[in-house]
């Protein structure tokens, strides 16, 4: 599966930094046609799994975990972006682009564990 | 042979990603979200006795195989099925990041700013390491990525994903229209 999302990631493009530029831009459809669609496929998918009360293959229910809102959603999330715009990458192209050969993006991995080990650090004192 | 070498629309690479939601469930309750493997790594490598990192990761390990598939999927479609070329982006964006200082528009990414050479200059610390640790705090801080809230989580209706998703654009757009020109300049 994780396989099959690198040469998606890939193949359209989504691990390029100019394509990342160009959605926050609002030049282009692309980056919103892709996540659009992959949600829509998704939200049906999810209620064709519900009304029919699919099993997974070793015949446990299914169960999608709720999110609970925090304030860490909005805070988190900001800064998220920031760094999206500036890397050009979220977590999954970024492994993309490693495996792309752009090996210098190891250090932006590396430096994305670090930012989840420091957040894991000060947890406690920031507002949630 | 020849159409999977081209980039491929949005039409087909969306849809494609939406339907590893339901194959994910259905292959054993796991719900899709690439951030989380970051925390793995910070459990299993260097928990350094911090609470959050105190937890099961093995239970989770999945996640640390779906993440190695994404590096070599990366490498299968860059190096087995590409032609490698331009990234056709919007020609106002390739005039605009010219203005802005990007002269390479021949990969994926630029290498003027992404290179070994670049990353011990100002400008390519802050875009590659300040930048890597912002997307891994921030992403941790709001529970989740664009695959985790974006697409997991509005796919399954879930309100807080769409402030997570809403604040990722803004943080995006104000980094991009109002930041990332002075950064350029560094």
């Amino acid at each position: 599966m994780g396989l099959l999302f690198g040469v998606i990631l890939v193949k359209s493009q989504v691990i390029s930094w100019f394509r990342i530029q160009e959605m926050f831009r609002l030049q282009a459809f692309h980056m919103y046609g892709v996540i659009g669609s992959a949600v829509l496929v998704g939200i049906i998918s999810i209620q064709l799994l519900k009304r029919f009360r699919l099993k997974t293959i070793h015949g446990e229910k299914i169960v999608i975990p709720d999110k609970t809102f925090h304030w860490g959603n909005v805070y988190g999330g900001l800064i998220f972006g920031l760094g999206w715009a500036i890397t050009g990458a979220c977590p999954g192209p970024l492994y993309a682009q490693v495996g792309s050969g752009f090996l210098v993006t190891i250090f932006t991995l590396l430096s994305a564990v670090a930012g989840t080990w420091t957040y894991g650090l000060i947890r406690n004192r920031l507002p949630h | 042979m020849e159409l999977i070498r081209q980039p491929w629309p949005w039409y087909v690479a969306g849809p494609l990603i939406g339907l590893i939601i339901p194959a994910l469930l259905l292959l054993g309750n796991k719900t899709f979200g690439v951030s989380a493997t970051l925390r793995q790594v910070c459990a299993a490598c260097i928990p350094a006795n911090i609470s959050f990192f105190k937890y099961d990761w093995k239970k989770e390990s999945w996640n640390l195989f779906f993440a190695a598939g994404i590096i070599i999927g990366g490498f299968i479609a860059t190096y087995l099925l590409s032609n490698p070329g331009y990234v056709n982006i919007n020609p106002n964006t390739t005039a605009l990041l010219q203005q802005e200082g990007i002269k390479d528009f021949s990969g994926l990414l630029p290498q003027d700013v992404f290179s070994f050479s670049q990353l011990f200059t100002l400008r390519g610390f802050v875009f590659i390491v300040v930048g890597g640790f912002l997307v891994g705090f921030g992403t941790r801080y709001a529970g989740g990525c664009t695959s985790g809230h974006a697409i997991m989580g509005l796919s399954s209706l879930q309100w807080p994903s769409l402030v997570a998703t809403c604040c990722f654009m803004i943080g995006g757009i104000i980094m991009t229209w109002f930041i990332l020109p002075y950064l350029l300049q560094l």
